[in-house]
């Protein structure tokens, strides 16, 4: 395989314990201190490590080009071959990815030349909806892997809604809007109730809920309630219960999108103005002070994973009702891992949500692009994904990369090392 | 888990003697899973007969088919479940632990009760010995995963990353394979693989102390990306050199394949499942037994003591999180060269997790992550068996069960389930 990592530091960084703002010794189930220095690191930090993502997939794209591999055949005899290979595979897959993402300078008119951010913005909705969810349960340290399950209960409640009830257009919509929060919020907390009450850890009940969902979709789509004539694809649902679109005929951005952004404001009041959002993070920082101060660790356990859920439900609402209409077994996608890079890019906070959700949505939608102009496998943007991810997790790693100063650490590290 | 551990908030409080009280949960667990096989089965069983086979035609012992009357044996069984949950119970008043022998007795009881009942009165054949030996060949990759996953976490660091480990393993395995026209080559390249995502998952938990649970999700990820693509640029370009379907021979061992009923099912194996064995013996008696097994459990429970007594905790959890990963990695070579299967995109189908949740369900031991994993290729293989026989049982609410069961584990109904008390923490001296 070749090196799917960075390669290691060529100057050992001089301070590898710089992490820890809160000394990690005094917890004994979860370590917080690190989780807040995942979350704590800079904006300059994010651009370097998505630099770095993006230098390792142009490795790895030049590497796996057959015109890059027969040029680097005669690299000594003829360099410039090999080099021009290069900078053709690499700059043509990533102006792919550009004109998929953001803007097609080729298309034909406007619209379709503005067409690929709108795609973007409709592939982010359900990204960003889930991948606040996971924020908040990060921020109350919970990790919260059952997205992807929550996503596709949600997505079960909404279609169920939509083409069995009859409403007017409005409230309809609301109706299964609603149905799919309930969803999601009581498949998370199912995992948020066992963890209150016996201590089962979440990530091992969320990562077993996840695939009793896929079963339980699967299930439901032989049942007579949800079977349509298609094999395998759900009853379609009622028009009065899909969300509008924006643009009209011709683009895909629906009216999710705007709630996706109102559904982050509330997050960031729920989080940063209310009480209920102070308690949150008192437990998610430090469950025994927290436990001390009167509040009750597993109401917090319960609520956290419960609006989390209903989070991510709505995101299988808006999956559903948006743009799929039909409910499938593969309705959830890889939305819900994908949520969880989101909200970890994001540093769980609801605008770098909101903007890593983008992010995440225009690689998607220009993946697409890239793979049907240029060839690159969509799989690529998998690779790009959790490359940043893990540099953005090592802040240490990417310093010593780029050899960036720690903030207000470099003194202080390098007397010790002197000492 | 003979090793002291620190007191937690959590943990039961041990009694005079220093154990640690069974609690309630499980023979509660068991009577709820007793009666309801017993409300389900045996009234409902229709009349007749079910028929079993013990051998296949080119075993050595060929064992004629036999008939069992169905009813009959699902009340005797279902009766010995009841009895069992009973016998929970009454230890657990005694303060007595239950062994291992106990759930696996009672699992094997309603298993047997349910293929009679699902046989009952039918034509065809349950054919017993293929059945145990497709549930070993679906538990081959689990075992491994679970294995590894005992190691990882007995010296404090999650191994989420299973999965990748699996996967990195199956597709090195088959390119290896290929390249070579050697499934053995291939067999030797699949640890190096697991190895080597090992590494990754070390070199950002225990180095730069990125949480582990976050590391190992998004390693899944870059190892489902870089397999699938590679997969499709690569391997798609060229299959007959890099994507070749090599198959390890199957080899018989002399005298031992030979026995009835369980010489086919356990000796008429690939080299992979020989070393499977080897691991699990390995790994049960040197992670109790020897320096390296007290050490490396001793960093997991309680590293500052560890430490204090000079072990290296970073570098035994380093190199053991790499011992581990390579078990993984190994594993992954089920997928392709055990299976003379071609690499194929997430060909592991998330089998990763379902071996962490035999790890947990196992309790952390090798030999308990092997009778969970069973358990697990048993449901897995559940779909093909009753599609033989003919079975209305839908078979996505069977497969669900592993993920139930494990769930009703973690929350501690099938006994006490503790992990490694310094699991997931990294250690700063």
């Amino acid at each position: 395989m070749s090196q799917p990592a960075a390669p290691p530091p060529a100057q050992p960084p001089s301070e590898p314990q710089d992490a820890p703002v809160a000394a990690p010794a005094a917890t004994e189930e979860r370590p917080p201190g690190l989780l807040q220095d995942v979350l704590a690191s800079s904006w300059l930090m994010t651009v370097c490590a998505i630099v770095l993502a993006l230098v390792i997939g142009a490795v790895l794209i030049a590497a796996a080009d057959p015109d890059v591999q027969s040029s680097a055949g005669y690299l000594f005899a003829r360099p410039s071959d090999f080099f021009t290979a290069v900078w053709q595979t690499i700059s043509s897959a990533y102006a792919a990815l550009f004109q998929g993402a953001v803007f097609d300078w080729a298309a034909a008119s406007p619209q379709r030349a503005i067409r690929p951010l709108t795609e973007t913005l409709t592939i982010s909705v359900p990204l960003i909806l889930a991948g606040l969810g996971v924020g908040i349960g990060f921020r109350a340290g919970l990790f919260n892997i059952g997205a992807q399950g929550q996503i596709t209960l949600g997505a079960i409640l909404a279609s169920w809604v939509g083409f069995t009830w009859h409403l007017p257009a409005g409230l309809h919509l609301a109706v299964a809007m609603v149905g799919a929060a309930i969803g999601g919020a009581v498949w998370a907390s199912i995992a948020g109730v066992l963890k209150a009450r016996t201590g089962a850890h979440e990530v091992i009940v969320t990562i077993m809920l996840n695939n009793i969902a896929v079963f339980l979709v699967l299930y439901l789509l032989t049942t007579s309630v949800f079977r349509s004539p298609t094999p395998q694809v759900g009853r379609t649902v009622a028009e009065t219960a899909m969300l509008p679109g924006l643009l009209g005929d011709g683009f895909r951005l629906h009216l999710g999108f705007p709630l996706a952004l109102l559904a982050a404001l509330g997050v960031w009041w729920l989080m940063e103005r209310s009480t209920v959002g102070f308690r949150f993070r008192a437990v998610g920082s430090n469950p025994h002070a927290a436990r001390t101060a009167g509040m009750s660790v597993p109401w917090v356990t319960i609520t956290v994973m419960a609006v989390a859920g209903a989070l991510a439900g709505l995101a299988g609402g808006a999956q559903l009702l948006g743009t799929e209409r039909n409910l499938t077994g593969a309705i959830a996608g890889s939305i819900g891992f994908d949520a969880l890079t989101v909200a970890l890019l994001g540093r769980s906070k609801p605008l770098g949500t909101v903007l890593a959700g983008i992010l995440f949505g225009a690689f998607a939608a220009g993946g697409r692009l890239m793979q049907t102009r240029t060839g690159t496998p969509i799989d690529i943007v998998l690779v790009l994904q959790s490359l940043i991810v893990l540099f953005i997790a090592a802040p240490p790693l990417v310093r010593a990369v780029f050899r960036l100063r720690a903030p207000g650490e470099r003194r202080r590290s390098t007397a010790e090392a002197a000492a | 888990m003979s090793l002291a551990t620190p007191v937690t908030e959590n943990a039961p409080a041990p009694d005079d003697a220093g154990r640690l009280r069974p609690t309630w949960r499980g023979p509660i667990a068991y009577a709820v899973i007793a009666l309801v096989a017993l409300l389900a089965m045996p009234l409902r069983t229709p009349d007749g007969s079910t028929r079993f086979r013990l051998s296949t035609e080119t075993d050595f012992a060929q064992i004629p088919t036999f008939e069992v009357p169905a009813a009959p044996t699902v009340w005797v069984l279902v009766l010995l479940a009841v009895a069992l949950a009973a016998l929970a119970a009454w230890w657990t008043r005694q303060g007595r632990r239950t062994g291992l022998w106990l759930p696996v007795v009672f699992g094997v009881a309603l298993l047997l009760a349910f293929l009679t009942f699902v046989g009952a009165g039918r034509s065809a054949v349950i054919p017993l010995t293929s059945v145990a030996t497709g549930t070993l060949f679906l538990a081959t990759p689990l075992i491994f995963g679970a294995l590894s996953g005992v190691v990882c976490e007995r010296v404090g660091i999650v191994n989420i990353a299973i999965e990748g480990q699996l996967l990195a393993g199956a597709f090195i395995a088959a390119v290896v394979g290929s390249l070579t026209a050697s499934a053995y080559m291939g067999l030797v390249a699949a640890p190096v693989a697991g190895a080597l995502v090992g590494m990754l998952l070390v070199f950002f938990a225990v180095r730069y102390h990125v949480n582990q649970i976050i590391v190992g999700v998004v390693l899944n990820v870059l190892v489902v990306g870089l397999t699938s693509f590679l997969f499709s640029t690569v391997l798609a370009e060229d299959p007959g050199t890099w994507n070749q379907r090599q198959a390890l021979p199957v080899l018989p061992i002399p005298v031992l394949s030979q026995i009835p009923v369980i010489g086919p099912i356990l000796f008429r194996q690939t080299l992979l499942v020989y070393l499977m064995y080897v691991i699990v013996v390995a790994l049960q008696v040197y992670l109790f037994r020897s320096r390296w097994g007290l050490r490396l459990r001793a960093v997991g429970e309680h590293p500052k003591a560890a430490d204090t007594v000079g072990i290296d905790v970073n570098r035994t959890r380093v190199r053991n999180t790499i011992l581990g990963s390579a078990i993984a990695g190994l594993g992954g070579a089920f997928f392709t060269v055990a299976s003379g299967l071609a690499f194929g995109k997430e060909m592991t189908g998330g089998r990763g997790f379902i071996a962490l949740a035999a790890m947990i369900l196992g309790r952390w031991s090798p030999k308990g992550a092997v009778a969970a994993a069973l358990l697990f290729g048993f449901a897995d293989n559940l779909r093909t068996v009753l599609g033989t026989i003919g079975s209305s049982v839908p078979p996505q609410l069977l497969l669900m069960t592993p993920y139930i069961v494990t769930i009703l584990a973690v929350a501690g109904f099938a006994g006490r389930v503790r992990a490694p008390a310094a699991e997931g923490i990294p250690y700063v001296k």
